[in-house]
């Protein structure tokens, strides 16, 4: 299917800057999903990592507390801290709740905030 | 289908008899696929955030070893607890990428690679979680 009236020239960032706060959580809520189905098998071969024996344990405990393997792990917090965030927020839309222009974009604010709060809270914890 | 109350009425029993015209996108229609997402996603909710919990209990009685947390996945209820929270997952991504593949991605045969590397990396997942959770 061959569409006509497509934006001959996009520039993201007029993009983003005509997008509201609620199509950004939109998108962001989308790109955070896709990262963490890519990371799902990442995911389970760290537990399988923390769970062989006491050795695999030890080493695999060494080897995420380098910071910036550290810094890569709170990019996934975030990501899945903002993306049940958003989701809890999705969900009440979906029941009517806050569906209101003003409301609306003063829970995706409180989406950035609560999620940001909680990744920096869990962020404090390994370190 | 619009019903006589102008409301958007979904019929279980005219599966296939006056069903708009089907294309090849690889969903059933709508609100089925809606439905579970969200079930899914209620049911991952529940255990993050129990999860959540214990990790800040975890992390303030500083007893983060290696036996505790064998101990903690020796359960079985553990096991079937995590086991269902990846297969809720799963199920979640199916329907959540499905949709990003429906939406941005026109060309049909295009559309069906994709769903079935989708479907290929998702099943090998739950293969992977089953082997690392029933170790």
């Amino acid at each position: 299917m061959q569409i006509h009236n497509r934006p001959k020239y996009l520039n993201l960032f007029v993009l983003a800057r005509s997008m509201s706060i609620t199509a950004k959580i939109s998108i962001l809520h989308r790109i955070t999903g896709f990262l963490l189905f890519l990371s799902i098998p990442l995911i389970l071969y760290l537990l399988h990592r923390s769970l062989i024996n006491p050795d695999s344990y030890a080493a695999f405990y060494a080897f995420t507390s380098q910071p910036l393997l550290k810094l890569a792990y709170l990019a996934l917090i975030f990501g899945f801290i903002y993306h049940l965030c958003s989701g809890v927020r999705f969900l009440l839309l979906d029941f009517h709740q806050g569906v209101a222009i003003k409301t609306a974009k003063k829970t995706a604010w409180w989406v950035l905030v609560v999620s940001i709060i909680i990744t920096g809270l869990l962020g404090v914890i390994i370190w | 289908m619009v019903g006589v109350s102008g409301e958007y009425n979904y019929n279980w029993f005219t599966w296939g008899d006056n069903m708009v015209k089907k294309n090849i996108t690889g969903a059933g229609y709508g609100f089925n696929s809606w439905l579970q997402q969200r079930v899914a996603a209620v049911i991952m909710l529940v255990f993050a955030l129990a999860f959540l919990v214990f990790i800040f209990y975890a992390a303030f009685s500083l007893n983060s070893s290696f036996s505790s947390w064998q101990n903690l996945f020796s359960y079985k209820s553990t096991k079937i607890i995590v086991q269902i929270f990846f297969i809720a997952l799963l199920w979640h991504a199916w329907v959540g990428v499905r949709d990003i593949w429906m939406d941005y991605i026109q060309c049909a045969t295009r559309k069906l690679i994709l769903h079935t590397l989708t479907l290929l990396w998702l099943v090998a997942s739950l293969i992977y979680s089953v082997s690392v959770i029933w170790y």
